[in-house]
């Protein structure tokens, strides 16, 4: 009998978990990642001759809870049909009864590592995408609650994508709601009353309380201002250590004001975080579609409406917006004094 | 839900449930117990060999006395035959008996206790002890994850020796080898492709990952099967599964 090195035998747990796709028109290629329930693999379609991105449940978080989530996440997707969404192809169940669905495989990086090397109105281009998406789905009734850099994919050709809509909430169609994901994971658990899911770093104060009948769109609009406070400084709104404040009770705890950590983030900015980000649900933008028009009129150099701005500051942005014809007519007018001062000597 | 997730179960693709190793090594019945207790030594043999070894520094021919006394003792006092399911994972017990079984040996004449027919399976503790040294527990696993790294060790070893032998009994030689080298053999720098795999063996691509995904299906059939053997309830199997397939990042 051979021996297996230390290598081999991590190895060979995920051959273990290689899904047998046999009676399916997939052909698995190779992993692409792994996550805490599922891991997505490289397949080929074999019928319309494309990739596609497989994602299975692991062996290892095959309860019947996650195997839920997993259909109802395929479930959630497929209603969403917007270009920042990324599709679902197809859902099914292995042999061995795991669930897997088929989607476009996204050949792109994630928002966090991509987000560096941008400049700051290719970040607020990537975030109005986002928010669309984001609108989009609360138009469609799904709450996302995991809004974060890293669930946010920029394909090859700038296409922006949010993904992971495992932890979704659909709000009510008729009576109640309905929740995507009730799995206990580090950062995403089950729904039950006083259990927190999503990721704390990004997360609403009241879903961080887990008072999860409270979590409607306000929450990924808080979210949302997450995510673009992480645009402006490169780092979350909350550290490790405020996170596991925000944990342990003081989930109303508030962000560091993304000047205080980069005195370089433009005004109007900041005060579009820390709207989006307010503790009360109530005092937030009221949809994804104004934080998306807010970000966009700071680009536009119009007035952010949730920043009171001073004299010098307008007199500043309206330069920065006019600076052409501004230009010109003080040329122009300058050409003529020293034209006037000249015919007079 | 009426079709919640069953690891090796759910389509019936996998064969039936076979009979628990743990539940026969607690039969009344000598014969029962000897093939339930063979079961259980080819599984934990090694683990416990090199537990003995590395836990309580015993020496070579000591941990080999200790390791074939504690099967001899297993079979002839019925000491499975107390294990609880409800308590724990039947690994977790096995371990519990063994450190016992090592406070009363230290105590008393161990070859005195040993009985002429032990062991229930030959035991090469030759290649345990190569095994040894070839790698060293790391300096941040606890006892119990050794063991458990122990175990996966030999399941997995056990499962790849099964799947060489059906592979020849089927005539399927070349699934094995293509196995072997993509997944056992391959050097971790090496960027081994299906396509250059297809090259060395002179076969189409299409044949690397037909072979290869039957060799993978096949490999985690035979895991899942012992597993399922050395587990007492569904319950156990499920929760054993988890804790060895979940890959650790």
């Amino acid at each position: 009998m051979r021996w297996l090195s230390d290598e081999t035998v991590r190895h060979l747990k995920r051959v273990a978990e290689w899904p047998d796709l046999g009676e399916t028109k997939y052909r698995p290629l190779e992993e692409l990642g792994r996550g805490g329930m599922s891991t997505v693999y490289l397949a080929e379609d074999t019928v319309l001759g494309r990739r596609v991105a497989l994602k299975v449940v692991s062996t290892a978080a095959a309860r019947p809870e996650i195997v839920e989530r997993m259909r109802s996440e395929a479930r959630v997707i497929a209603r969403l049909e917007h270009p920042g969404i990324v599709p679902v192809h197809d859902a099914g169940m292995l042999p061995d009864g795991r669930v897997f669905y088929a989607m476009k495989r996204v050949d792109g990086k994630r928002l966090d590592e991509l987000s560096r090397k941008m400049s700051l109105p290719e970040r607020l281009r990537v975030f109005q995408r986002i928010c669309e998406a984001v609108a989009f789905a609360h138009a469609h009734g799904v709450v996302h609650r995991d809004l974060k850099p890293e669930n946010v994919m920029i394909g090859p050709f700038g296409e922006v994508l949010v993904m992971d809509w495992g932890v979704a909430k659909v709000l009510a169609e008729g009576a109640g709601e309905s929740f995507v994901s009730p799995t206990p994971e580090p950062s995403s658990c089950s729904t039950a009353a006083g259990t927190i899911i999503g990721t704390l770093a990004y997360m609403a104060p009241e879903q961080a309380e887990g008072s999860n009948g409270q979590v409607g769109t306000a929450a990924d609009i808080y979210a949302l201002g997450a995510v673009l406070h992480f645009l402006l400084t490169g780092r979350p709104p909350f550290d490790a250590g405020a996170a596991e404040r925000r944990a342990r009770g003081e989930a109303r705890l508030a962000p560091v004001a993304p000047r205080r950590i980069d005195p370089e983030v433009p005004r109007p900015l900041e005060a579009i975080v820390l709207r989006a980000m307010a503790a009360e649900p109530s005092q937030r933008y009221a949809t994804a579609s104004e934080v998306a028009a807010e970000a966009a009129r700071f680009l536009d150099g119009e007035r952010v409406l949730a920043h009171r701005e001073g004299l010098f500051e307008r007199a500043g942005r309206h330069f920065s917006r006019y600076r052409t014809p501004i230009l010109v007519v003080f040329a122009y007018l300058v050409a003529r004094t020293i034209l006037f001062f000249f015919a007079r000597g | 839900m009426a079709d919640d997730t069953d690891i090796g179960e759910g389509s019936g693709k996998f064969p039936a449930t076979r009979h628990s190793a743990v539940l026969a090594a607690q039969s009344p019945n000598l014969i029962e117990r000897e093939r339930g207790l063979s079961i259980l030594v080819a599984a934990y043999w090694k683990p416990i060999y090199k537990y003995l070894r590395i836990r309580y520094r015993e020496g070579n021919e000591e941990a080999k006395d200790l390791t074939q006394g504690f099967f001899a003792l297993a079979l002839e006092k019925e000491f499975f035959s107390a294990y609880d399911s409800q308590k724990g994972s039947f690994r977790t017990y096995l371990r519990t008996c063994l450190d016992r079984f090592v406070a009363n040996q230290k105590k008393a004449a161990l070859r005195q206790k040993r009985s002429p027919g032990a062991p229930v399976v030959p035991l090469d503790f030759e290649v345990a002890e190569g095994e040894l040294a070839r790698s060293e527990p790391a300096a941040d696993r606890t006892m119990e994850q050794y063991f458990h790294d122990e175990f996966v060790r030999s399941l997995f070893a056990l499962s790849v020796e099964t799947l060489r032998e059906e592979c020849a009994l089927r005539g399927k030689d070349l699934p094995f080898r293509i196995f072997e080298r993509y997944e056992l053999d391959r050097d971790p720098d090496e960027r081994l492709t299906y396509e250059r795999l297809a090259e060395e063996l002179h076969i189409p691509v299409t044949q690397v990952t037909n072979f290869l995904a039957f060799a993978r299906r096949e490999f985690r059939r035979i895991v899942l099967e012992k597993l399922r053997e050395i587990t007492t309830n569904d319950r156990e199997f499920r929760d054993e599964a988890r804790s060895l397939l979940g890959v650790s990042e």
